[in-house]
């Protein structure tokens, strides 16, 4: 039994680290009030998925994807793509948070707060 | 002609550069610029797709690199439509933008007619890529010039942009897990070899999980019921210049890529196939009812179309769940005239707010007086909401109802019967407002006009008439060039 | 290249009202009255003239009639002529040239406003119409039927006041929920036969849809006829609709909408279902019952009105309840009955509320009430409202007559007493909720100050009147004279009920 516990922590567990992540962050952007804190755990549901396409690009026995001479054999790198997908993927989530860190700052200017209760007040004055 | 497609993506690229630049210079050579290239993509995606209908489906695939590794653009008859649709109503919001740009300076002018061209860009990049991963990127460049473009709206607009953004970029990520599953069980990232890979291993529960998860990320861009809560408010508080394009089009596109994961990817093959439509299906139901029972409540013109859009954008799922050859196309059929009703419906009460300031339905007491086309474009585009022929609503509804009838799903029919019924109820309030309403004395803000508004608003609410009308009565072309593609893949 | 042009023709009829409609909506304003009224007159002219040219083509049994386009997959938007059709054009086109010089006398006589778009709303209502009756499919057919809802409803709410706009949102909800079940019903029938083009007999047969279901289909189909013709208990909206203008009461009551729903009845039940599909059904049973039913309560709530109008429109809801009966008879005879019904009750009824505008215009008075020795202000008006009472109750030698015999006649062929004693009741109660009217206007030995002299409504609404008299007489008489009406009628019955003429 508990071996079998150990050898799926040993395969799979990192899976399931990251979707804690990810429900973490999750529920992060449901529950907190405050427009900065939703941005912060936006940005660490991101990172989760980030950490799952890097996790499954592993494997063992694998290299980092860079030709070597004595390595010729295709099957002892790992595979490059997944992180090449999730450099672009990052680039998308600095642009997504660098325009919500704009938005962020203009509802500080015109409500003068960023606490969910603040601007559902202040929305009423706006028509 | 061989680098069509690229070119339909490139022009209003590099327009969209250009115009920030540009409007440094003169403050309104950005949106000539900007407007140039976008009727240049229309023209272009004309060609495109006569191409198609002659020639077969075009496979682009850039940079010289073989299929399943480089990057693809795969247009079939399908989303040739779609592209023609999505830079026709970005040509005429573009046009209908020129009334908006009063207000800011040169650089903010400009900024919004890079953000449109980033929008048009985005969605049609979207709707022909043949590339899971490509799709992401172009759907954050949709989703993130709409955020700009809802913010541009003002104080509640800003924050109907920040809360879109949260939730949208949890759709974003939600995809991007689906798509992570799919790469993990079949090591590829172009569609058509997805599909092959995915026919022939067997990973029904990590496709199941997949397809939730699309559903999901899908379902909160397309608005779709439950997840259609950032929509309304996006929608009312968007920049009047942009919220034609927004509203008629910005919907459709995530919904045609839940098409292409449903039927061109998974494929009927798919051991929960069928269960998966069952929840499309009732998740429609849903949406049509919620959205017009909701946009009875309002008052607010924008809101009224809003929540029907909730509504409308169900009428296309239905026919995914559906799934017969003509429900599907009565799918598209009912995108890409909804596209223009709820475009063109947008257009006439950004009219009406441009010559009255005001959103307010009980404001709007026998305006077909002073705007007699305005008011035209708000009775026929309603009438098609309905679905009263001889609109393309009716013939999409037609088509739908076929489809549900021919796979004995019966229920669908009579939801059918009851949304248009729903919907009958405040279209025709608005009509009732427009033609028999008592009039109120409006202060005119522009009063001296010679036509009831000027050219540059007048072409896109004629245009839009004539298109709800003319897609109503020749609807069998379009739906034979559509049948085309859908034949290989439908049920 | 004249039987092209003839098989053209049904195309053109529908298209000269569309274009009148959308003449009079885009110049209205911008041109004189005159000229406004001057193009409607030319469209119904025109409209009557080709209607009239097809009549020898239809009598002689040639196919007449063309393809415009395929407006579904599969299912094309095509125009052709039969008897029964023509029966139902014929009427509409000769009482649309009669109800605009009406409208032209009543509307400036009584100085209404928004009448720009009461004439391209009534023109378009035309274009449904005569869709309607060429109308080759079950699709095309409903296409028509949808728009002439929708151009109805500015027709309706013409006054733009609070009352026209709760009767205008009465109309609405009864005539889209129903069209919307008849799409539904449609969409499921095509499903299942998979074809749509009207047959007479029908071409629904008794195995293409499971037993119960074949009924809800037909319900589901008949409704719209049924709300638009007024059956009980569906008939609600129309008296509410009285508070349009009295020419669109004209028109609404006696040509266009309640036709279109008798019409819609009866081309479902005999031309889609057939009367052996029908019967196994037993739809035309129910309908039957709910048409008998109608036609007696109906008159007994006519009896309690004393507005003149309202005491009109429940007569119309009898009326109509013949024709459904006519129909759900099932007989060669009463089909024939049915459909004469449309054109005797057209004559009759457009006359009698045509009266009504005429003294509302002339007097103001709207109740019966008041209208005590009104005969003698305006005697020809009376007289031509005493004569076509008669014609309602069903006296010889009136059009009313020939109908009611027939569809007597099928009754008695079929053997059912009770629908034959309904019609003769039926016909006394008639004269009694419309001859206290007559009495009270010619009342001897009283004088009411209010109606002192002579002084009759203006010529423009009197000739109309005295015209649809005159046409209610004459075909009571001669049931073909003219337009081989009755012959038509003949000709349907026999072909939906295969009998070789």
């Amino acid at each position: 039994m508990m071996t079998q516990i150990e050898a799926l922590l040993a395969s799979k567990g990192i899976y399931f680290l990251t979707l804690l992540l990810l429900v973490l962050a999750l529920y992060g952007i449901i529950v907190s009030k405050n427009y900065m804190k939703k941005l912060i755990c936006m940005n660490v549901m991101q990172v989760a998925v980030i950490f799952f396409f890097l996790c499954f690009a592993q494997k063992d026995s694998g290299t980092i994807p860079v030709a070597l001479h004595r390595i010729v054999h295709a099957a002892d790198y790992i595979n490059p793509l997944p992180h090449g997908l999730m450099l672009t993927a990052i680039v998308v989530s600095l642009g997504t948070t660098g325009v919500g860190l704009a938005l962020l700052t203009r509802i500080k200017e015109k409500y003068g707060s960023i606490e969910e209760e603040d601007i559902i007040e202040g929305e009423k004055k706006f028509r | 002609m061989k680098n069509l497609p690229a070119y339909i993506v490139l022009l209003p690229l590099c327009s969209a550069l250009l115009s920030l630049a540009l409007s440094k210079i003169h403050r309104h050579l950005g949106r000539d610029v900007v407007f140039c290239a976008l009727t240049g993509s229309l023209i272009l995606s004309v060609l495109q797709l006569r191409q198609v209908i002659a020639e077969g489906p075009i496979h682009y695939v850039f940079g010289g690199y073989t299929i399943p590794y480089g990057i693809e653009f795969s247009i079939d008859t399908i989303n040739a439509v779609i592209v023609v649709m999505v830079c026709l109503l970005g040509v005429l919001s573009c046009m209908f933008a020129f009334n908006f740009d009063t207000k800011g300076d040169a650089v903010q002018v400009g900024g919004a007619y890079t953000m449109h061209a980033l929008l048009v860009l985005g969605m049609v990049g979207m709707t022909m890529t043949g590339d899971v991963f490509n799709l992401y990127v172009f759907l954050e460049i949709t989703s993130l010039t709409a955020y700009c473009l809802i913010a541009m709206g003002g104080s509640r607009g800003v924050v109907s942009a920040f809360r879109y953004l949260l939730v949208g970029t949890v759709a974003a990520t939600f995809y991007l897990l689906g798509v992570g599953i799919l790469y993990s069980v079949t090591g590829t990232l172009n569609m058509a070899d997805m599909a092959k890979c995915l026919a022939a291993g067997n990973n029904d529960s990590a496709m199941l999980m997949a397809m939730l998860l699309l559903i999901v990320s899908f379902g909160i861009k397309m608005a779709q019921f439950p997840f259609h809560g950032w929509q309304p408010s996006a929608y009312t508080h968007a920049n009047t210049g942009a919220r034609p394009l927004i509203a008629g089009a910005m919907g459709k596109i995530p919904a045609y890529a839940m098409f292409r994961y449903l039927y061109c990817i998974y494929g009927p093959g798919f051991k929960y196939f069928r269960f998966i439509l069952l929840v499309i299906g009732i998740l429609s139901v849903c949406g049509m009812i919620y959205g017009s029972v909701r946009a009875m409540a309002q008052r607010d013109i924008r809101k009224v179309l809003a929540y029907s859009s909730v509504a409308q954008i169900s009428y296309i799922s239905l026919g995914f769940a559906i799934g017969t050859p003509l429900a599907l196309a009565g799918s598209f059929l009912h995108m890409v005239g909804h596209a223009f009703m709820k475009g063109g419906l947008f257009f006439a009460a950004g009219a009406i707010s441009w010559k009255y300031g005001t959103f307010d339905l009980n404001d709007f007491g026998r305006i077909y007086k002073k705007m007699p086309w305005t008011a035209g474009l708000l009775t026929v585009g309603a009438l098609s909401m309905i679905g009263i022929p001889p609109t393309v609503g009716f013939f999409s509804k037609w088509y739908l109802a076929f489809g549900a009838a021919e796979s004995h799903q019966y229920v669908y029919i009579f939801v059918l019967v009851l949304s248009s019924l729903l919907n009958a109820i405040y279209f025709f309030k608005l009509i009732e407002k427009v033609f028999v309403q008592g009039e109120k004395n409006k202060r005119e803000l522009h009063p001296n006009t010679s036509l009831e508004v000027p050219m540059s608003m007048m072409i896109p609410v004629v245009i839009c008439i004539l298109v709800i009308l003319l897609l109503g009565v020749f609807n069998v072309k379009l739906v034979d060039i559509l049948l085309i593609s859908l034949k290989g893949v439908a049920l | 290249m004249i039987l092209t042009a003839l098989d053209y023709r049904p195309g053109i009829i529908v298209l000269v009202p569309l274009l009148a409609s959308c003449l009079v909506y885009v110049l209205g304003e911008r041109i004189r009255p005159n000229c406004r009224e001057g193009i409607t007159f030319l469209a119904a002219f025109t409209m009557a003239g080709l209607v009239y040219s097809m009549i020898p083509a239809a009598l002689a049994g040639k196919k007449i009639g063309f393809t415009l386009l395929e407006i579904v997959k599969g299912i094309s938007l095509r125009f052709s002529v039969d008897a029964a059709g023509m029966i139902f054009a014929c009427v509409a086109a000769t009482l649309w040239i009669v109800t605009s010089c009406y409208s032209i006398g009543y509307m400036r006589g009584h100085g209404e406003k928004n009448q720009t778009g009461y004439y391209a709303a009534f023109a378009m209502c035309l274009t449904a119409t005569m869709g309607l009756c060429f109308a080759a499919n079950l699709l095309t057919f409903f296409i028509f039927f949808e728009v002439l809802t929708v151009a109805t409803y500015p027709l309706v709410v013409h006054y733009r006041d609070e009352e026209g706009t709760r009767s205008g949102r009465k109309y609405l909800a009864y005539t889209l929920i129903s069209g919307q079940l008849f799409f539904a019903g449609i969409v499921i029938l095509y499903a299942c036969t998979g074809t749509m083009e009207f047959v007479p007999g029908g071409f629904v047969h008794r195995g293409d849809i499971p037993m119960p279901w074949m009924l809800a289909v037909f319900f589901l189909m008949i409704g719209a006829g049924i709300v638009k013709a007024g059956v009980m208990p569906l008939h609600s909206w129309l008296p509410a609709a009285m508070v349009a203008p009295t020419p669109v009461s004209a028109l609404l009551h006696a040509v266009a909408v309640v036709k279109a729903g008798a019409f819609c009845t009866l081309r479902i039940v005999l031309y889609v279902f057939g009367p052996e599909a029908a019967k196994s059904c037993h739809g035309s049973e129910i309908l039957a019952w709910m048409a008998v039913a109608t036609i007696l309560v109906s008159s007994l709530i006519a009896i309690r009105k004393d507005n003149l109008k309202a005491r009109l429109a429940f007569s119309t809801v009898g009326q109509l309840s013949y024709i459904i009966l006519g129909i759900s008879i099932l007989s060669p005879y009463a089909a024939t009955g049915a459909l004469y019904h449309i054109v005797a009750h057209a004559f009759m009824k457009i006359t009698l509320f045509m009266c009504a505008g005429a003294i509302f215009v002339t007097t103001h008075k709207k109740n019966i009430s008041d209208m005590i020795g009104i005969g003698k202000r305006m005697p020809v008006t009376m007289t031509c409202f005493t004569l076509a009472s008669l014609a309602v109750a069903g006296f010889p030698f009136f059009v009313g007559f020939v109908s009611k015999a027939n569809i007597i006649m099928g009754a008695v062929s079929m053997g059912k007493p009770f629908f034959v004693a309904t019609l003769i009741v039926s016909a006394l109660l008639a004269l009694t909720y419309l001859m206290p009217v007559v009495l009270m206007a010619f009342k001897r030995d009283f004088y009411n100050s209010q109606f002192p002299t002579y002084g009759e409504a203006s010529l423009p609404m009197l000739v109309p009147i005295v015209i649809t008299t005159a046409c209610s007489i004459i075909l009571g008489i001669m049931p073909n004279f003219g337009l081989h009406l009755y012959d038509f009628a003949v000709m349907a019955g026999n072909a939906i009920f295969g009998i070789m003429g």
